[in-house]
């Protein structure tokens, strides 16, 4: 709980920093100029040594009234702090005191040193010491001789890959990633329709590796998951190797390192990974989507650990994908796709768009059946490499788009039952139509991948629209 | 190795325990529900399932699902289970 101050002016000191040593006969200047004066030391209790100080053993006041530097001065009335300087200025401490030759002898100005409530090695145990009441999770307490790793795979709590321990000083530090309260609710998880809070998903995040900063795209990537248009339900429990693919757009992509270039779907990024682990995580722990429970998939496929990746905005002729989707420029977003496993689109010798569009085109038809229409969408990852080749006969993202729905319009003959020699397709009565492979917007364009390689990649969706998952966009609030 | 306290990650609750009900001795004068969750070619199973029940006296009912992909709405779930004695889910393909 927040202590509280006394009226008058109250100073935190101390005495490991030199300012602090400096202005220490002030105090009793300020003491004998008749105003309210209280010290609280923050390491030595003997300390300043011309006034008698209180000592902020635990650092209660210091942590509770956001002390950053000392000496810190703080004026307090009715109870509540109306005015606040730190360091020494002259100039400053003058006016807050209404002594006008406080200090006459002094340097102009010194800066403060930082407040122990805000060391680094002591953080996480005073957020721990005087926030850990905002956490609500059962506590699990190891015995001495418990792996705590091991015990971690025990309980059922892992992807298969060791976690890191959901400690409260880890959780708490979690925490401060985002603005918003821990008990608030974000969505209901399936399958189990749980009540998800920031507090759960900040503790899954912990275990996926994540870092603070991670937490709000994590909590906008489950928001974006968890409701009746993406299903996330039916994407756990279909026997297709689906699961969420994760596109993050905006400036913040950047800022927390994410990677939109070299192997960009693969290994070797931390917020790449973490996030979309971290999402799974809080799916299976909170959620209760577990393989060979409502997860029926029959095979799966290795993204269901984590797919999420960058997009490469800066160099590519398309615009972005969020901004595509309704989100405004500079926006940090999320878009959430249920999809499978990348596959490879080798185009090596194309030099003109409508060649390279041909390529696409036929990857593209043959997303989970040459002969399967207008029931799953796909992602179409262009990389720098072929975005070149577009971007140089000036076409943007609508005439690309435009012209493989135009290359994939195709005759129904081939798309019967038994066409092929194939027993999968449509009904006779679409011999003599044109179908189109996709749905209006069912390409999702997207940029990414390492400056060299002249190969895009295809992801494929699962079952569409209301009858399975439609793709979803979500801004990022911190 | 030292102890430690971690944070339940999990969402805290143990799913409720249900008898199952007996298995009726003949379904003679029941009444059968049966719930096609439209996957491809479910109703030629169920079809074949009324056929039968209906042979042994039953009456049956027949349900359908929007989506297979989705849960049974709660609306769906209660109509069944007021109007049926027992129930049948088709699965798949």
């Amino acid at each position: 709980m927040k202590p509280q101050l006394p009226d008058g002016i109250v100073a935190i000191v101390k005495r490991e920093c030199a300012t602090c040593v400096m202005v220490d006969p002030l105090f009793a200047h300020i003491a004998a100029s008749g105003a309210s004066l209280t010290v609280y030391t923050q390491d030595d209790p003997t300390f300043p040594a011309s006034v008698a100080a209180l000592h902020d053993a635990d650092l209660s006041v210091s942590w509770h009234y956001d002390i950053e530097t000392v000496p810190t001065l703080m004026r307090i009335e009715n109870g509540v702090e109306v005015d606040r300087t730190f360091g020494w200025s002259k100039d400053a401490w003058q006016k807050f005191t209404g002594i006008a030759d406080l200090g006459a002898d002094l340097p102009v100005m010194r800066p403060g040193c930082g407040s122990l409530s805000v060391d680094p090695n002591l953080e996480d145990e005073l957020r721990v010491r005087f926030t850990s009441s905002t956490l609500h999770s059962r506590h699990v307490e190891l015995a001495s001789a418990e792996d705590e790793f091991e015990s971690m795979f025990i309980r059922g709590w892992t992807d298969g890959l060791p976690v890191i321990p959901p400690t409260p000083e880890r959780v708490l530090r979690m925490l401060t990633g985002t603005i918003r309260n821990p008990q608030e609710v974000v969505a209901i998880a399936p399958p189990n329709l749980v009540q998800l809070t920031v507090e759960k998903i900040a503790i899954n995040a912990v275990m996926a590796g994540a870092l603070p900063e991670y937490l709000p795209w994590i909590i906008t990537a489950l928001e974006a998951v968890c409701n009746d248009e993406f299903n996330m339900h039916g994407v756990l429990a279909t026997t297709m190797p689906v699961g969420p693919v994760i596109i993050c757009n905006g400036p913040g992509t950047q800022a927390i390192g994410m990677n939109s270039g070299v192997n960009v779907f693969g290994q070797g990024n931390r917020a790449n990974l973490t996030i979309g682990r971290a999402v799974q995580l809080t799916i299976r722990n909170v959620g209760g989507g577990k393989p060979g429970e409502v997860d029926r998939a029959t095979h799966g496929n290795p993204g269901k650990l984590s797919f999420c990746f960058a997009e490469d905005e800066a160099g590519s002729p398309f615009g972005t994908l969020a901004e595509e989707r309704g989100i405004a420029p500079q926006q940090n977003a999320v878009t959430v796709f249920a999809g499978e496993g990348p596959r490879c689109v080798v185009d090596q010798a194309a030099r003109t768009p409508e060649q390279l569009t041909n390529s696409f085109a036929a990857c593209l038809r043959a997303t989970h059946h040459p002969k399967s229409v207008l029931s799953f969408d796909a992602i179409l990852v262009v990389s720098p490499d072929h975005s070149r080749v577009f971007a140089e006969a000036g076409w943007g993202r609508e005439r690309l788009l435009s012209e493989l729905h135009a290359r994939l319009q195709i005759p129904g003959a081939e798309l019967v039952r038994g066409a092929l020699d194939m027993a999968e397709g449509l009904p006779a009565k679409f011999a003599d139509r044109t179908v189109p492979k996709f749905k209006a917007r069912g390409i999702l364009l997207a940029h990414a991948g390492g400056g060299a390689g002249l190969f895009s990649s295809v992801i494929g969706g699962w079952a569409n629209g209301a009858m399975g998952s439609t793709p979803v966009t979500r801004p990022v609030l911190s | 190795m030292s102890a430690s306290i971690l944070l339940d990650p999990t969402n805290e609750s143990r799913p409720a325990q249900r008898e199952q009900l007996a298995r009726p001795a003949s379904v003679k004068g029941l009444t059968v529900g049966l719930l096609d969750i439209v996957k491809a070619r479910g109703d030629i199973y169920l079809n074949r399932l009324e056929e039968l029940f209906v042979a042994e006296g039953a009456k049956v009912l027949r349900f359908r699902k929007p989506t297979f992909t989705k849960p049974a709405p709660p609306d769906l779930r209660h109509e069944i289970s007021i109007q049926c004695n027992v129930v049948i889910e088709a699965l798949a393909d």
